[in-house]
């Protein structure tokens, strides 16, 4: 592989990866809103969520591009986002977002109330009854989950190319580079990258079904 | 301690929980039947639980004041609570379940020591091994202690031994009583089991359908139970319809299947009233009765026996179905046998007449 595959490469570990910690929080708190809350629009909230598990990636591409507008940060942001490598983070999230709260949630659902309750009467308040208690014993969904988005999001092309474009050493992804080499016709490329892909995907999945896999025999 | 309970209302599934209570013995036994609503109980004075109206007040602090909309968060109240399934921390090892709640510096009491509880409860051996390896009676006793470690002003103990068996029941008692001596510490303990509330409590407030149906001292809820309800959940071993026929100089004449009792005249107009006669009160004799004190005799064929523990149930045909609780050597000496015929005496003192 070349030195500009090889960037490629890196640079979307790197950018997936860094979606997984920026969706994580409020991953977490949906997911357990959603387990343990019941609150009014709840299920409209959960619908919005699961969008763009469904949508066509390009159209959830083309909202984000008009809310954030083509030339800025839709006038809220001094900093430009739309087609640099912010607005490839901002895809992925959006995208990948979805799988990490379905499967927190399940996992924060499948946590004994009881527990915490009882945490609670040992006089530990509510933050750190969710950090000692929730998310451990939710820790095996709640990873499972992490690699999952992180599995989705090293594969997303519609919405990144509609908000970031596809340039390349800037914010071009693996499968932006597979689409683009193929289009001009440069095969050998393609395949370098069509399997730096699949050895990625098949870790990120293998290890979330591990974890996921795990947690329902413990 | 001073617990007190106005104004309660929680609604349940099936009907609403409601209480007036003032508890102030070290230990009270809330009694009563699977589904009456005790674990909610102890959930609400816990914080878990949000009620449709309650006054709680614990040695003189208030905890919910529904009037007030004021409630003191769960993990403020200083409330230990060991629950029916323990909810012992899987992902933590014993040492760390029962440091969870541990208090440090100026907060601990010096009663909670950790040295102290552990010792009192016989942990030492468990500390370094994790929760899953733990037997029913040592998750019991780690239960216990972490809740003690927390430093509680009161302990809620739901159904303490209602996941053990017979004899590890037996093992654990004594911790229980151990923590009651050792820690001076108030005690609610919820429970359905006539041994438990009988060996532990100083107080009983029985409990059915979400309802208090009576409070009062162990050994007189036991014996005088207040109603037909309570007289049947406590274990009455006799528990007959009858009816007063005449009352003179506080005694009671009552009718009962085809023979007539002397009893204490209850506190009631009512004439229609259950005979409740605990078995252990009910003697037996092979000859007819010679003169003595006693105001019941009759005569009585058997009908069954069932052996419990060292005592044999008998079932008599004395008019009514009755039953007495004997010795099996006395059962041996007078050689009873199915069919036998035999005088049982009953003081009237012993006869409670409960009105229905």
């Amino acid at each position: 592989m070349s030195a500009a595959e090889w960037q490629i490469v890196w640079f979307t570990v790197w950018v997936a990866a860094l979606s997984t910690l920026t969706i994580l929080p409020i991953g977490l708190a949906l997911a357990f809103a959603l387990a343990r809350g019941n609150w009014p629009g709840k299920s409209i909230v959960e619908t919005f969520i699961t969008l763009p598990l469904v949508m066509p990636p390009v159209a959830t591409g083309l909202i984000l591009l008009t809310v954030l507008g083509k030339h800025g940060g839709g006038g809220w942001f001094d900093f430009r986002i739309v087609f640099t490598w912010r607005a490839v983070l901002l895809a992925l999230s959006v995208m990948s977002l979805p799988l990490l709260v379905r499967s927190a949630r399940t996992a924060f659902e499948e946590v004994n109330p009881r527990l915490e309750q009882i945490a609670r009467t040992l006089g530990a308040g509510g933050w750190r009854v969710f950090f000692t208690i929730t998310v451990p014993l939710a820790g095996r969904g709640i990873i499972g989950g992490m690699l999952l988005a992180f599995a989705r999001a090293l594969g997303e092309f519609g919405a990144t190319i509609m908000v970031a474009g596809n340039i390349p050493g800037k914010t071009q992804t693996i499968s932006l580079g597979i689409f683009e080499n193929v289009t001009i016709g440069q095969n050998a490329q393609a395949y370098h990258l069509l399997a730096a892909s699949v050895v990625l995907a098949f870790i990120a999945v293998w290890s979330s079904e591990f974890f996921l896999r795990r947690k329902k025999t413990a | 301690m001073s617990l007190v309970l106005k104004n309660i209302s929680l609604p349940l599934a099936h009907f609403t929980l409601e209480a007036d209570l003032e508890m102030r013995q070290r230990v009270t036994a809330v009694y009563g039947p699977s589904g009456a609503g005790k674990t909610s109980l102890l959930d609400l004075i816990a914080g878990l639980r949000a009620p449709r109206s309650a006054f709680i007040q614990l040695d003189g602090d208030v905890l919910t004041d529904t009037a007030e909309n004021f409630s003191v968060a769960t993990h403020r109240r200083g409330i230990g609570y060991v629950p029916q399934d323990l909810a012992l921390f899987p992902h933590l090892a014993v040492r760390q379940n029962l440091l969870y709640g541990r208090k440090s510096g100026e907060t601990a009491s010096p009663l909670f020591n950790f040295e102290h509880v552990i010792k009192v409860l016989e942990i030492e051996p468990l500390i370094a091994r994790g929760v899953t390896e733990l037997s029913g009676g040592e998750k019991q006793r780690v239960a216990l202690a972490r809740a003690l470690l927390s430093s509680p002003r009161l302990l809620l103990l739901d159904e303490p031994l209602a996941s053990l068996d017979a004899p590890l029941k037996e093992k654990i008692i004594p911790y229980l009583a151990r923590i009651r001596e050792e820690f001076q510490i108030p005690m609610l303990c919820v429970t359905h089991d006539r041994f438990v509330a009988l060996t532990l409590a100083d107080e009983i407030v029985v409990l059915m359908g979400g309802k208090v149906m009576q409070t009062g001292a162990v050994a007189e809820v036991f014996t005088r139970p207040a109603n037909a309800e309570v007289a049947k959940f406590t274990g009455v071993e006799t528990f007959q319809p009858g009816k007063i026929i005449s009352v003179a100089d506080g005694l009671a004449t009552v009718n009962v299947g085809n023979v007539t009792l002397t009893a204490l005249a209850p506190a009631t107009e009512s004439r229609n009233v259950f005979v409740c006669i605990r078995g252990e009160e009910v003697i037996l004799q092979r000859a007819a009765a010679s003169a003595s004190s006693v105001r019941n005799r009759l005569s009585g064929c058997i009908l069954s026996f069932r052996p419990e523990g060292a005592l044999v149930r008998v079932e008599l045909d004395a008019g009514f179905p009755l039953f007495a609780l004997v010795t099996r050597p006395a059962c041996a000496e007078l050689e009873l046998r199915e069919g036998a015929t035999v005088t049982a005496l009953i003081k009237a003192p012993a006869i409670h007449l409960v009105p229905r």
